[in-house]
């Protein structure tokens, strides 16, 4: 806990994005930025999960172009684990040509693991090292400083992430049942008469939007609810540590079943979106 | 909740992710583990083959091993039996030579007793013939009384 901060501007300075926009022509940051409205861009966010997006598919993408038949190397059986537990997930759930899928639940598994293992590093070394960073190479004041390291744990990558599967959900249903199909799927349903069609759309409309609003909650909220215990839990001196701890081991367990939950929903969706009913 | 232009930026690099695995990281790795996949099922096969002909190879061997050792037994005990045969064969053989040479021995001692035999009735017709002779040397004419000596020959 930084010198000079009551606990509740400490959490409030951990719970805050740096943001990066433009006012007037000129590229301004965090707090000059409260006034302008939706382009604001969460710097932070954008280049944790961009860093270890292109982390794991640097590393996947090597793998991938030394593979070898025979007997594979460590990192290779390790990628190859990975690669194999995806694609047994999809084919017990999909049953069709995965040759999107597969790749979208391995992209979605890997790099969701990625960033909401960034809930492990104490939650202060990062916003540290950038205050450190902030006060030194730039002259800011470093309470100033913001860098939320966790990019689960902002709405707009998690909402990103939902809406991306809602378009192929869309994409996948109108393929496979052909707009007309789709229509119907969202009018004549549960009850197939023609009486029934607002009642219908309102009620199958409310299924469809629910399922990338739940994604990206569910992600979101358990990420965001996470972090701020760690933040409370940082905020009670020594008796941190076995706290810590504590939080830490549950969240062993916690993070890679949010990556697992939202690819195997993913992949649930993609398949109830491309089956007839 | 502030959303905001992130979004956008997280929804381009979400899909540029995910397009780059689809396009460079998926199909080499899952080849790479197929390929395996089916050089690994492969030699099970061919182990699982082997297995069974190593398993046929033994039976054929069982097999020919009891056919030698009949057919070795056979050998030798049509050996003894021809060698009985020959023993017996030839001891026939030596019996019956035996025989013939016993009888041929006893056809010429016959014919050597008739031949001498003949020999001593000539020589004792003979020696009447002289005795005779002597006894009556004047009177009597050996031509006139050959049928006398004839006789007496007859008679021996």
């Amino acid at each position: 806990m930084a010198s000079g901060q009551t606990t509740q501007e400490y959490i409030q300075h951990h719970l805050t994005n740096a943001k990066m926009c433009s006012v007037e022509g000129e590229i301004v940051f965090n707090k000059a930025c409260s006034d302008a409205g939706f382009w604001v861009w969460h710097i932070d966010t954008l280049a944790w999960s961009i860093g270890l997006g292109i982390l794991f598919l640097a590393v996947f993408r090597s793998v991938g172009k030394k593979a070898t038949t025979g007997v594979p190397g460590k990192l290779q059986a390790f990628v190859e684990l990975v690669v194999d537990f995806v694609d047994d997930n999809v084919k017990s759930t999909y049953h069709g040509n995965s040759s999107l899928i597969a790749p979208l639940a391995l992209t979605i598994f890997v790099w969701v693991l990625l960033m909401n293992i960034m809930d492990l590093v104490p939650v202060d070394v990062i916003p540290g090292i950038a205050a450190l960073i902030g006060e030194h190479a730039f002259g800011m004041d470093p309470h100033d400083v913001y860098m939320k390291a966790v990019p689960t744990t902002d709405l707009n990558l998690t909402a990103a992430l939902a809406i991306g599967v809602f378009v192929l959900m869309i994409g996948y249903a109108i393929r496979m049942k052909g707009v007309g199909g789709f229509v119907k799927e969202i009018t004549m349903q549960p009850f197939n008469h023609p009486v029934f069609i607002p009642a219908n759309f309102i009620l199958e409309t409310v299924t469809l939007i629910a399922r990338p609003f739940s994604l990206a909650l569910r992600l979101f909220g358990n990420l965001y609810a996470s972090e701020l215990i760690f933040i409370l839990i940082a905020t009670v001196g020594f008796a941190q540590l076995p706290l810590h701890f504590a939080w830490s081991v549950f969240h062993l367990l916690v993070l890679p079943l949010q990556a697992f939950l939202f690819m195997t929903l993913t992949i649930v969706y993609l398949s109830l979106a491309s089956q007839d009913h | 909740m502030n959303m905001n232009a992130t979004l956008i930026g997280q929804l381009i690099a979400f899909t540029v992710f995910v397009l780059f695995c689809m396009k460079f990281v998926w199909p080499p790795i899952m080849a790479a583990i197929e390929e395996r996949q089916k050089k690994i099922a492969d030699g099970l096969e061919a182990s699982m083959k082997g297995e069974k002909d190593l398993e046929l190879a033994k039976a054929e061997v069982k097999s020919k091993l009891t056919e030698a050792k009949d057919q070795a037994n056979e050998i030798i005990e049509q050996a003894k039996r021809r060698a009985s045969q020959i023993v017996d064969e030839e001891t026939q053989r030596g019996q019956s030579e035996r025989e013939k040479i016993i009888a041929q021995g006893h056809s010429e001692i016959e014919a050597e007793r008739n031949r001498i035999k003949e020999e001593l009735r000539k020589q004792v017709g003979l020696l009447a013939v002289a005795g005779a002779a002597k006894i009556l040397e004047r009177e009597i004419d050996a031509a006139a009384q050959s049928d006398i000596v004839e006789k007496l020959v007859a008679e021996l």
